[in-house]
């Protein structure tokens, strides 16, 4: 731990992070401003599904109607938010537990810069309607050149972060030598290593396939191998998103509640599987793909079973962490210690109750994962019902969770209210669970996901009744996430300046790193092995869709 | 309290060991539905050039439409494109087992039977094959559930079932 280390020397002194701060600031100023327009784009969505058509006055600015609303929302929300808000907390987090700045600050502004450029040159497409193609843009959906250039610039100013870590995490070793990463600096450096590794596809996707034909430098394409290369990335980032909220989860919900982490080798242990495993099973979202075999459909499947258990990991770790607090703050009973959390403490509540709706989307992505009971839900919307719970949820009330202190952190003022973003926070539990436990209902009733069911003509009256539940979850969301603005608002323009900013307070384990085995910390054995299993799950089916493949689907635009 | 007393392996072998069987009972019951209840899941089923399907010249795709390939089993072969099926509805007897041969012309698109374990992408260049039976009467709904563009909420077919 961090903390240990820097016990150990009680005069050290707090390292210069203003750079780090500053990044962290402004990445995740970058990260809300996306989600306040992409999670807008939802309401217009679900009014639209109960017959309220408001893209008719928005048309000035949303040419492309629901469908350039839901593009908007799936790229501002999924790929936007959680990266611009991942890099700034990583960077800070990993800076902060080792208390030393980044290797080179230059780098560290560079990743800044060539993900913003990449954003904006995205950003041009995406609005003036010509890369309606959602967050997936699956080929032959040919969008204008600038969107996928934008994007895989985002993707590569990524990667410069895992590079300055390693370079960071080098010097420290150095001059620390003998000792453990400190667990928050593991965590970040170990998802910066599997979101790098995941990466690998998307980026040969973009680099080898969708930008020289989106330019006219060749062809064709093949839709398989683009799908192939795109889910190779596309499961492994539903990790990228959930690591970071597991780093609060592990090491610092624990400490804000009054406890301690339980386990901090099970913790590495956990990450480690996730580093290993969250890669060779993305082919579990192309169960219903032709041109896949069904032999290597199930290796993922099994595979994806396999993550599960790093998982489960997880959820005992840290509601034992929980309960390790509950019961030091005078709480009894077996399930009883749960009311001695500090559930007035805003970033508490909303991460606890983004944990408790994570329990439902873990079992829901379980159905999704379980090969041919995949067939009764694939491409419903129950999976928007199931990924609205994971990182709608999971992923985005943690994130809120985590700034209603690292705000205050960063600028020095006080959260404005507290008890509204308590408030905020059970808003978004009840309205995300209406929304998407009705999301789910329907799905199993046959309802298309990305359907503009307003316009359908094969709604089916009993979907009538549940999409009206979903909109009134949806509304309850809407007034939530205004809670959420007007709070941040009000702390950047009006919260009192706090005498004394509190530091960060990681917290200690009870099962400290001493006991964890020393192999753990030794990440290029665990990115071997992560290679190989990748090497055995994809390269077959690659080998074969590349082999047969004519490169000659031309691309369209059908919007 | 004691930090000890709250640390016991009893308490973590209790969660690791349900960790573990609970997903490996899991998978158990998913081979068994595929493997001895015969629930299977799409699977290569060759390619074909798009030009030679736009042309109307490929072989399988040149003549779309139902026929009895047996008694009581049918072969339906359709074509998927921006924003309908050809033939947009089949209509059997019940007790029909159908094998759907599809492909798309264009973008990517989704087939979709509600009430019926069919479910498969339909790509440019690929072969969707799928094969379900068909034993209470009534119209079964086909929906594409992939985006195809501006008009993908119209498209959609169905499967009567006399």
């Amino acid at each position: 731990m961090a903390s240990i280390a820097a016990r150990a020397r009680p005069l050290a002194i707090s390292a210069d992070l203003s750079v780090e701060r500053k990044l962290a600031g402004i990445n995740i100023f970058i990260a809300f401003a996306a989600l306040a327009v992409g999670g807008l784009m939802g309401v217009l969505q679900i009014l639209r599904y109960n017959g309220l058509d408001l893209y008719t006055p928005a048309k000035p600015l949303l040419p492309g109607g629901y469908y350039q609303g839901l593009t908007v929302h799936g790229v501002l929300n999924v790929l936007v938010f959680t990266t611009f808000y991942i890099i700034g907390f990583l960077t800070y987090i990993f800076a902060k537990a080792l208390n030393r700045p980044l290797a080179s600050s230059r780098l560290a502004w560079a990743t800044l810069w060539v993900m913003v450029s990449g954003l904006l040159l995205a950003a041009i497409p995406l609005l003036t309607n010509n890369a309606t193609v959602m967050f997936t843009f699956y080929p032959p959906l040919k969008a204008d050149s600038l969107f996928y250039i934008g994007l895989t610039m985002v993707v590569a100013g990524t990667w410069l972060l895992l590079v300055n870590m390693i370079l960071t995490r080098n010097a420290w070793l150095a001059d620390n030598p003998g000792q453990r990463t400190p667990l928050p600096a593991f965590m970040a450096i170990v998802t910066m290593l599997m979101w790098t590794i995941a990466t690998i596809g998307v980026a040969s996707e973009m680099i080898f396939l969708v930008i020289p034909w989106s330019l006219g430098l060749v062809g064709g394409t093949d839709p398989v191998l683009a799908r192939t290369l795109f889910w190779f990335t596309g499961h492994p980032i539903v990790y990228f998103w959930l690591l970071p909220a597991y780093i609060s989860w592990y090491t610092l919900v624990p400490a804000q509640a009054g406890g301690k982490l339980f386990s901090d080798p099970m913790a590495r242990v956990s990450f480690i599987l996730f580093l290993i495993l969250s890669i060779p099973i993305g082919m579990h979202h192309q169960v219903a793909d032709p041109g896949i075999s069904e032999m290597w459909k199930l290796v993922h499947a099994v595979f994806t079973f396999g993550v599960f258990f790093p998982s489960l990991l997880t959820f005992f770790n840290v509601v034992a962490s929980l309960e390790y607090a509950g019961r030091r703050n005078g709480g009894e009973g077996w399930l009883a210690w749960i009311f001695n959390l500090p559930w007035g403490k805003p970033e508490i509540s909303a991460q606890l109750v983004a944990m408790m709706l994570f329990a439902f989307g873990g079992i829901s992505g379980l159905v999704n994962a379980s090969y041919n009971v995949n067939l009764v839900v694939h491409n419903t919307s129950w999976i928007s019902g199931h990924f609205h719970l994971t990182v709608g949820t999971a992923v985005a009330l943690s994130f809120m969770g985590i700034t209603y202190w690292l705000v205050p952190h960063l600028t020095g003022r006080a959260l404005w209210s507290r008890s509204l973003g308590v408030a905020q926070a059970w808003l978004w539990f009840v309205g995300m669970g209406l929304f998407s436990h009705f999301m789910h209902e329907l799905g199993l009733r046959g309802m298309p996901r990305r359907s503009d069911i307003g316009g359908a003509p094969y709604v089916q009256d009993e979907w009538r009744f549940f999409l009206f539940f979903a909109m009134i979850g949806g509304l309850i969301m809407f007034v939530s996430a205004i809670f959420y603005y007007l709070n941040m608002i009000m702390t950047l323009t009006r919260g009192k300046k706090l005498a004394e900013v509190p530091d960060i307070t990681f917290a200690r384990a009870l099962s400290g790193p001493e006991d964890a085995p020393k192999i753990l910390d030794r990440l290029l054995v665990w990115v071997t092995v992560a290679a190989v299993l990748i090497l055995i799950n994809y390269l077959p089916t690659i080998i074969d869709i590349i082999s047969t493949a004519t490169f000659d689907i031309p691309g369209r635009r059908v919007w | 309290m004691k930090d000890k007393k709250f640390i016991s392996y009893l308490f973590e072998v209790a969660w690791i060991l349900p960790s573990v069987a609970i997903p490996v009972s899991m998978m158990v019951a998913i081979l068994v539905t595929a493997f001895a209840v015969g629930v299977r899941v799409p699977t290569s089923a060759g390619r074909v050039s798009v030009s030679a399907v736009v042309a109307g010249t490929d072989a399988t795709f040149s003549q779309t439409g139902l026929r009895e390939i047996a008694p009581g089993r049918y072969e339906a072969i359709m074509l998927a494109q921006t924003f309908m099926y050809t033939p947009n509805t089949i209509e059997i007897p019940a007790g029909s087992k159908v094998t759907f041969v599809l492909t798309s012309k264009d973008v990517i698109h989704g087939f979709k039977i509600e009430g019926v374990p069919v479910n498969v992408m339909v790509i440019p260049g690929q072969v969707s094959r799928v094969t379900a039976t068909f034993d209470k009467p009534g119209e079964y709904l086909i929906v594409c559930h992939e985006y195809c563009g501006a008009g993908h909420h119209v498209m959609f077919g169905k499967v009567i079932v006399n």
